[in-house]
């Protein structure tokens, strides 16, 4: 049963190791659950699971493997069976004798209460079995009649039955997403853009100074610092945010988050499909507070790597005539704008979060291609890496 | 040795289960939640309730790995020899420790706190897989192992600022401690102020409560936040009704300082407060 659990696990893609398997082994064997459900959940949850993400898809699987530890059906289920129609269901099936028995066994609100139960849980996940209403069925409940001797409800308050409760409830179901990459991978691949240099406050000790100087020194000692290394590259990150851009927001949101506490010098802004002369900061405020390219270009430095995000698919005169543009009338073409950012910058690439197999399709694409040198990458964790490479050149 | 909560701090039942796990099998446990859910305070209250001594290392940005272990201090060596000192010549006079050794070779078994473990640089959880792992690492200068001879109950307590690596996940124990429901958080407050009054709390709360709802708010409230304001509210002698009347001429709670950390916030819930004022009247 703990092999396939595991193997389950893995299934719904929750990231478990032979390790965790072992370690909840280890904890099973020195009873650190006490031999509870409601503890060998939480105890299984706190071993296998590593990340709240992931609190679902366990609750999901957990459920599923250890559904023969159910003994009732969950409280709080509230879909409508009338109730009289369910009492003359009863009623026409059960012989006085039997009706005896069942007051007998908890009163016949009770009953009807539970048999409601059992009726809305066969509408509701349609699982088979000797547990749910049928013709010529085992079931205690069934069309054929009612089986005083299955009868064993009335017991859902049970340990069992309060831990199901926990897991069906599936409270981390907002928690999880289904990233493929993660932060913490493109923050891996923009390490490579590290260009230490010592600025600042000198900390550390220099050693070989100190050396050379304490022997020039007579030997005596003269000890020297250096500031620390730091990370120095500066960086402009360019999004083109809106339309055909909405459909890749995700994977913009995780390299701008993972891009902002890398790099110490970040800047930002904000275009539509092509740069023209006006960029901006808030999107919400993008009329009134707007930043002129002309100025961005005598604003930061010539060593600013420059970064464009985006699918950089549109008309083609979007980019190639003056007056392209689809919002406003722009003098001068998008193009001009791009060949005068690749003259001001050495270092740019441009990330698209277009497939790189359908870029041939798009003649936009092609556009900015040439314009950008062909320095457009792919928006993935192999393009990340090769567009790093090529800012560091 | 167990731990089921003690008289300042409630315990969840899954948080209680994943403690002793991590206290039994001897692995990290790796505590995350929104800020303000008691993670810090999870590692004091173990200590209390176990009656362990506990080692605090605050993790910074400039934090590394090493410095948990051991420091050489070469330059006052490098002084002292100057000086002709005699502690020059036992290079051991010149290590540092660290808290995960103070850790490793405390007389009891202690809890090592490592707080706010994402604070640090990505690759610092790396640097202390074999650490954590086997709880021993070697000092070069004095070519000495150092070695646990209790395992320490190390806690981990992570804001989700970085994501951590699978190889360091994989050695700890997790818990995210989910914001306490309305029954729990009364649970909490009794727990820290015993003589409120109920029906101070029972407003107190849905105030709290309102106020997490709102959306868009850069810092939801959260329980530390929570027992300050009611500790405000005891202090100023505030009356129940005072946090009722909806409609007076306040918009926004009394001493919400307490409760909204940044004025964006408390910006857009006095609009908020006034459009549904303005809906009321109409």
């Amino acid at each position: 049963m703990f092999v396939n659990f595991f193997l389950e696990l893995r299934q719904a893609k929750v990231p478990v190791s032979i390790k965790e398997y072992l370690a909840l082994m280890e904890a099973m064997d020195q009873n650190v659950a006490e031999s509870s459900v409601d503890d060998f959940y939480y105890l299984s949850r706190a071993i296998l699971v590593k990340d709240e993400r992931n609190l679902d898809k366990f609750d999901r699987v957990f459920g599923h493997i250890f559904k023969g530890l159910e003994a009732a059906p969950g409280e709080g289920i509230t879909a409508e069976i009338p109730e009289e129609w369910l009492r003359k269901l009863a009623e026409k099936l059960l012989t006085d004798e039997e009706k005896a028995q069942i007051e007998a066994l908890g009163g016949w609100d009770k009953i009807m209460e539970t048999l409601k139960k059992r009726l809305e849980e066969q509408q509701k996940r349609h699982q088979g079995g000797s547990k749910w209403i049928g013709t010529a069925g085992t079931s205690p409940f069934g069309a054929h009649g009612f089986n005083p001797e299955g009868v064993r409800i009335g017991q859902d308050k049970n340990r069992e039955g309060r831990a199901v409760k926990v897991w069906d409830k599936r409270e981390y179901k907002n928690l999880d997403d289904t990233v493929e990459i993660g932060t913490r991978n493109i923050k891996i691949a923009l390490r490579r853009l590290r260009k230490f240099a010592r600025e600042g406050a000198e900390v550390e000790l220099d050693m070989p100074d100190t050396i050379r100087s304490t022997a020039r020194n007579a030997g005596y000692l003269d000890i020297k610092m250096i500031p620390e290394r730091r990370n120095k590259v500066k960086l402009l990150l360019l999004f083109d945010i809106g339309g055909s851009m909405d459909a890749h927001i995700r994977v913009c949101e995780e390299l701008f988050s993972a891009a902002r506490t890398e790099f110490k010098h970040l800047e930002f802004f904000y275009f539509h499909n092509c740069l023209y002369e006006k960029l901006w900061k808030d999107n919400r405020r993008r009329h009134v507070d707007t930043f002129s390219t002309a100025q961005l270009l005598h604003t930061y430095p010539p060593d600013y790597k420059i970064i464009f995000v985006g699918d950089a698919s549109m008309s083609p005169y979007e980019i190639a005539y003056p007056g392209g543009s689809v919002e406003h009338w722009n003098e001068e073409a998008g193009q001009v704008w791009i060949q005068r950012m690749a003259e001001t910058y050495r270092s740019m690439v441009w990330l698209n979060p277009v497939p790189e197999r359908h870029w041939s399709y798009t003649p936009s694409i092609q556009l900015l291609q040439q314009l950008s040198s062909n320095r457009m990458f792919p928006l993935t964790l192999g393009g990340l890496d090769s567009a790093m490479k090529e800012l560091n050149k | 040795m167990k731990f089921t909560g003690t008289d300042s701090y409630v315990a969840s039942d899954d948080l209680r289960v994943a403690v002793n796990a991590a206290i039994a099998l001897q692995r990290p446990l790796l505590i995350k939640g929104e800020p303000g859910t008691g993670k810090t305070v999870l590692a004091h209250e173990v200590a209390k309730a176990l009656k362990a001594p506990i080692i605090e290392w605050h993790i910074k940005s400039t934090t590394k790995a090493q410095q948990g272990l051991y420091e050489y201090d070469a330059v006052s060596r490098l002084r002292d020899s100057q000086l002709g000192d005699e502690r020059v010549k036992d290079i051991a006079n010149y290590i540092k420790r660290g808290k995960l050794w103070d850790g490793f070779t405390a007389p009891e078994r202690p809890v090592l706190l490592i707080d706010e473990i994402d604070k640090a640089d990505i690759e610092f959880p790396n640097d202390l897989l074999l650490e954590l792992d086997r709880m021993e690492f070697y000092v070069y200068e004095t070519q000495q192992v150092i070695k646990a001879e209790q395992r320490p109950i190390v806690m981990i307590t992570s804001n989700n600022e970085k994501e951590l690596p699978d190889a360091f996940l994989r050695r700890c124990f997790f818990h995210y401690i989910r914001f306490p429901d309305r029954e729990t958080m009364t649970q909490i407050v009794d727990v820290h102020f015993p003589d409120l009054q109920r029906n101070l709390l029972r407003e107190a709360l849905n105030v709290f409560y309102d106020i997490r709802e709102v959306p868009g708010l850069k810092k939801k409230p959260s329980t530390s936040e929570l027992l300050d304001w009611l500790k405000l509210l005891m202090v100023e002698d505030m009356s129940p009704d005072a946090l009722r009347s909806k409609d007076s001429k306040q918009l926004i709670p009394p001493l919400h300082g307490a409760l909204l950390k940044n004025e964006q916030d408390v910006h857009l819930f006095e609009r908020l407060a006034f459009m549904a004022r303005r809906e009321q009247r109409q």
